[in-house]
């Protein structure tokens, strides 16, 4: 039996959203960072992150602006607190408009 | 063969040889009395290059067989072993590894369960896992130990079950004799790999055993899957199915090797025996001698030995019972309110049977507690005075209590 037969022997079924360790879709509120604002950008180097060093989910690569992996953010919004100019609010999933997630563009 | 060698090693050495003869490829244990020996030995042969497996050091047997569980979902021939409180620790994995139809195979050194803190042998740590849906094999010396093991890996990888391969604690885990090591060759020739069900593939993701409810239901893509209810029943079907895979494999390893085990059962002086004497493991060697020295007073006794426990061989012991005047379970473990696990299983198998004879208990061993052939001949000369007397029910004897 090969792994894509189902429901024969043993359970088995292909990863959905949210599975796989996924966890983007757990999320309500995600964070959106203001370019504007944030340190690293102001200063146009590798300073500040903050935010990736406190991401408990290593969604935050470092960068200038650090980017979010919305695949795997939970929505946690410990990168807000811990910014020191207030640049990444948390805003709910039904009003960030924009682009979705991939979990949810896969939908 | 005649390229196999003999040597002299414990029990915990015939276990490891057999892994290394398996070829394992992924070895996760975690050091526990009266076991601790196999995993040395399978370490220091991975250390020294004997052995191209991954030795995969973990902080508990929870963790040891999580990993052997992985390995073996990704097609890995895997092997760890373990005894008493390191059994229990891995109780939820051991239904994993069952359920998720792995062919894992373990040793497990029999040792009593703490409380009180005991290292020495019974079998009550294997015994309370029997209705995991493991099969459980137990063995009576070195050399079974070692061909059980490759038996095992035959078995758990055409029945796509675990396997537990039960050899008494110190009594034959530290205790030498000599042992025929079979040839790589041969052993490579009966024991092709076989692929388990579930082989995942990082590049094709599946998740095995996610939420399975009541109700067969459809998947993701529409197909329709079998309920939780569906895929216990083929579990236990390939259980039972093993009450023939079992001595098939016993066979194909005689014609083979040379030595038979007898598959499910086996007898010692049994077929004209009045009086059978019913164990699992070493024990039956000890009733081997006790069998002799109550023929040489008058009273013909033999052996019915276990060899496999689960599936329960049910038919084997119906036709090796029926007839006889009396049958003597003793169990090294205890169904704590009710009686040896053993002994209700041969009295349940043994129920409506024509010439069925009465099933009387006997505890014996707890803790390592010393058991001799003269005191297993005492406790059937009076249990064949009772029967003689016309008890068809008795209660349980607890040999050699100092209460």
């Amino acid at each position: 039996m090969g792994t894509k037969d189902c429901g024969h022997q043993i359970s088995m079924s292909t990863p959905s959203p949210g599975e796989a360790g996924e966890t983007g879709d757990w999320r309500t509120e995600r964070p959106v960072l203001s370019s504007v604002h944030c340190l690293a950008v102001k200063q146009d180097d590798l300073s500040c992150q903050l935010c990736w060093v406190y991401c408990p989910d290593v969604c935050l690569s470092q960068g200038v602006p650090p980017l979010v992996d919305l695949r795997y953010c939970k929505g946690c919004g410990i990168c807000a607190e811990v910014c020191p100019v207030d640049a990444i609010r948390m805003v709910p999933e039904d009003e960030a408009g924009g682009a979705p997630a991939p979990e949810e563009a896969r939908r | 063969m005649s390229d196999a060698i003999t040597a002299v090693m414990t029990g915990n050495e015939a276990a490891a040889t057999a892994a290394r003869l398996a070829r394992v490829q992924v070895v996760a244990a975690y050091p526990i009395t009266p076991q601790s020996p196999v995993v040395e030995t399978l370490s220091r042969w991975v250390e020294e290059g004997e052995l191209p497996a991954e030795l995969v050091r973990v902080e508990s047997e929870h963790s040891a067989l999580t990993v052997c569980i992985a390995a073996a979902s990704v097609g890995a021939r895997v092997f760890t072993a373990t005894s008493a409180n390191g059994l229990a620790y891995m109780n939820e994995q051991i239904w994993w590894a069952a359920g998720a139809r792995l062919p894992v195979v373990m040793g497990c050194a029999n040792r009593a369960m703490a409380a009180p803190w005991n290292v020495l042998n019974d079998q009550q740590d294997s015994m309370s896992v029997r209705d995991a849906g493991w099969v459980q094999l137990y063995c009576r010396n070195n050399q079974e130990i070692l061909d059980s093991t490759l038996q095992a890996y035959r078995i758990a990888e055409t029945q796509h079950l675990p396997v537990l391969v039960c050899y008494d604690g110190f009594l034959l885990s530290h205790t030498v004799m000599p042992v025929e090591i079979p040839s790589q060759a041969a052993v490579d020739e009966f024991l092709p790999h076989r692929a388990p069900l579930p082989v995942l593939d990082p590049a094709d993701p599946r998740n095995v055993g996610p939420v399975t409810l009541a109700d067969p239901r459809p998947n993701a893509e529409g197909v329709l899957c079998h309920g939780y209810m569906e895929l216990r029943a083929l579990h236990h079907r390939a259980l039972t199915g093993a009450l023939s895979a079992i001595p098939d494999a016993d066979q194909a390893f005689a014609r083979t090797f040379g030595r038979s085990w007898g598959g499910l059962t086996f007898g010692h002086l049994l077929d004209d025996a009045e009086v059978a004497l019913v164990a699992a493991g070493s024990l039956t060697q000890e009733l081997g001698v006790a069998a002799e020295t109550l023929r040489g007073e008058g009273i013909r006794a033999g052996v019915l030995g276990i060899r496999t426990y689960r599936p329960f061989p049910r038919e084997a012991i119906r036709a090796a019972l029926a007839g006889k005047r009396l049958a003597l379970v003793f169990d090294k473990a205890v169904s704590y309110g009710h009686e040896g696990p053993i002994c209700s299983d041969v009295r349940g198998a043994t129920a409506g049977l024509a010439g069925a004879p009465p099933v009387y208990g006997a505890v014996a061993g707890l803790g390592g507690r010393d058991v001799t052939a003269a005191q297993l001949a005492d406790a059937a000369r009076r249990a064949s005075a009772d029967a003689r007397a016309g008890l068809s029910e008795r209660p349980e004897e607890w040999v050699n209590l100092r209460l």
